[in-house]
């Protein structure tokens, strides 16, 4: 017997799991200790999703996550599996596979993002529940593989939700959230999990993971908020007639009214965050004057600064660990900050995009210190943020 | 900006309506009902649904695919309440079999579209339509539209969540939902509330 053919009588065997509800797997199921890399988060994360296809375009050193889902693929975990051709054709191939009625997962990172990039808007405007894991790393020449995120600001504007992970608890948590939350059906939007790369993908740390004999109930397309689609009967023969044939204010209208769904169905997600995910931000030593804004990796280094300079110090400061950045949760960050005379905003990149988003959304924007950044591979020591924040006590 | 008191009304809104859930409204959990942007009991909007049919000029019932087509085992009842429905309230039945373009072909005496409804709500003098049986994401881009170009009071009767872009709307809508909404009607033209 072939390989392949082992392989294929494996995965019609099937793992013996349980489907149980979002709620059960993230929310009562009894959580036990486990040691592990992002990546294999990841892979934890995907065993208990029922997915019903995957599709890889594994990289080198984007992460070892889809070599891991391969293994799932090969143990019954996951119905099908392949490795297309580069990373727009697997956008492009679970983009169908999601069409199909299927739940469908992939990855991604830094340069394989921005090849794939046309795809996102596309599963966003075709209301597609995919959940894709973003390893988040260095796109510009110079290349770096180690954590950058650049990448996040160019998928702010493409419809997707976007959750970021500070490390591989969230990273395992928020991929299951993101099934959960997806597959609303008001919601029905693909769903982008993002973490820094190599920090979390490739580093060990303790997480806590619920039993692998259960699974996310299989996913209903007959919610999906417009209909499946199938070429050969309705309504495929009837939707395919695109509404932006026409060059008249009608379709115009209605092609803009169709965008602001896309846009609606995300603004919608926000009680379904809050429920599974325990809200869009988290806040430490709330009411502080001088607060902390950061999203990934750079809530640790945050944490450490702020424990360090109350320890040696005395100084307090506040921290909004921002989980949800579409959507954005600008009412709750707005009052978290209410009171804060300064605002310092740490980030893994050099644009700044999460200062920008909260410079947009809160008044008085001046207390805003857009920093301290750090890009290209290098690290965010806690005294370069320490340094930021007595500067903006002075 | 969002806004707590934003209400989703009759228009004409304007070239571009805002969309309702950037506006910060909420749709209803289980039990609740949309109304105008607000959320109240579930009974408490099937008699307001009935007393805007009852008291509507030229009240109108748009039946989308999903009623038309019978994919599923509920909808053949769900039609036959819908059909009820209309005739107890005295509205029309414009249907829209398909989410295709039409434009200029459709006919507005007979049929709805999605991509431009305002032209057959428009034409008929419509002031309260219902949507039923329309997948969530095509109801609301047409209800924006309506909200955007016509004063029609708009309610939608959905399957799964309710739609934001109605002025009334009930979620997990079933065979017996409508027939409840019937019966308020009946009530109310022979003189009940």
């Amino acid at each position: 017997m072939s390989m392949s053919a082992n392989i294929n009588a494996a995965a019609s065997a099937g793992p013996n799991q349980k489907a149980v509800s979002p709620e059960e797997l993230l929310l009562k199921a009894p959580r036990e200790r486990a040691f592990m890399t992002g990546s294999e988060a990841v892979a934890e994360a995907v065993r208990r999703a029922g997915i019903d296809m995957a599709i890889a375009y594994p990289i080198t050193p984007q992460s070892e996550s889809m070599h891991l889902t391969g293994d799932l693929f090969a143990q019954g975990y996951i119905k099908d599996y392949y490795r297309a051709e580069n990373e727009f054709a697997v956008m492009a191939a679970v983009h169908g596979a999601s069409l199909g009625g299927g739940r469908v997962f992939t990855a991604t990172s830094g340069p394989g993002t921005l090849r794939a990039m046309e795809m996102f808007p596309v599963w966003a405007g075709s209301r597609q529940p995919i959940v894709c894991a973003f390893m988040c790393r260095g796109v510009a020449l110079p290349p770096s593989i180690q954590p950058e995120n650049i990448e996040m600001a160019f998928l702010l504007d493409t419809g997707m939700i976007m959750f970021h992970a500070e490390n591989s608890q969230d990273f395992f948590d928020f991929i299951l959230a993101g099934y959960a939350i997806a597959e609303q059906s008001e919601v029905h939007l693909p769903v982008g999990v993002f973490a820094d790369g190599f920090f979390v993908t490739h580093t060990r740390e303790v997480i806590m993971l619920p039993p692998d004999n259960i699974k996310l109930g299989e996913y209903n397309p007959d919610i999906a908020p417009i209909p499946p689609f199938d070429m050969e009967h309705a309504p495929m023969q009837m939707v395919r007639d695109p509404l932006l044939n026409k060059c008249n204010f009608v379709s115009y209208a209605a092609s803009a009214s169709w965008h602001q769904e896309v846009l609606a169905a995300a603004e919608r997600a926000r009680k379904h965050i809050n429920k599974y995910m325990g809200g869009l931000i988290e806040v430490e030593n709330p009411g502080a004057d001088i607060m902390i804004i950061a999203s990934g990796i750079a809530v640790s280094q945050s944490r450490d600064a702020i424990r360090t300079m109350a320890e040696r110090d005395g100084i307090t400061a506040g921290l909004i660990k921002v989980k949800s950045i579409r959507p954005f949760p600008a009412a709750e960050i707005a009052q978290a900050t209410a009171r804060a005379s300064a605002i310092v905003i740490p980030e893994f990149n050099a644009g700044g995009w999460l200062a920008r988003e909260v410079m947009g959304t809160i008044d008085n924007n001046s207390r805003v210190i857009a920093g301290p950044r750090v890009f290209g591979g290098m690290s965010l020591p806690g005294e370069v943020i320490i340094d930021v924040i007595k500067k903006a006590a002075r | 900006m969002i806004s707590e008191k934003y209400r989703i009304l009759p228009g004409p809104e304007g070239f571009v309506p805002v969309t309702a859930a950037l506006m910060g409204v909420v749709l209803p959990d289980e039990g609740g009902a949309f109304v105008e942007g607000g959320i109240i009991p579930e009974n408490d909007a099937l008699g307001m649904i009935a007393e805007k049919l009852a008291s509507a000029k030229r009240p109108a019932v748009c039946p989308g695919p999903l009623l038309m087509w019978q994919w599923n085992g509920g909808a053949g009842p769900k039609a036959a309440a819908v059909r009820e429905l209309a005739a107890a309230c005295g509205a029309k039945i414009y249907p829209m079999p398909d989410y295709r373009a039409k434009s200029p072909r459709i006919n507005p005496e007979i049929e709805i579209s999605v991509n431009h409804p305002n032209i057959t709500i428009q034409h008929n003098g419509i002031d309260v339509c219902v949507f039923v049986g329309v997948h969530s994401h095509y109801a609301n881009f047409a209800l924006r539209m309506i909200r955007a170009g016509t004063g029609c009071y708009t309610i939608c009767l959905s399957d799964y969540a309710a739609s934001d872009e109605a002025m009334i709307s009930l979620r997990d809508v079933d065979a017996a939902k409508i027939g409840a909404i019937t019966a308020k009607v009946k009530s109310i033209s022979k003189g009940g509330v």
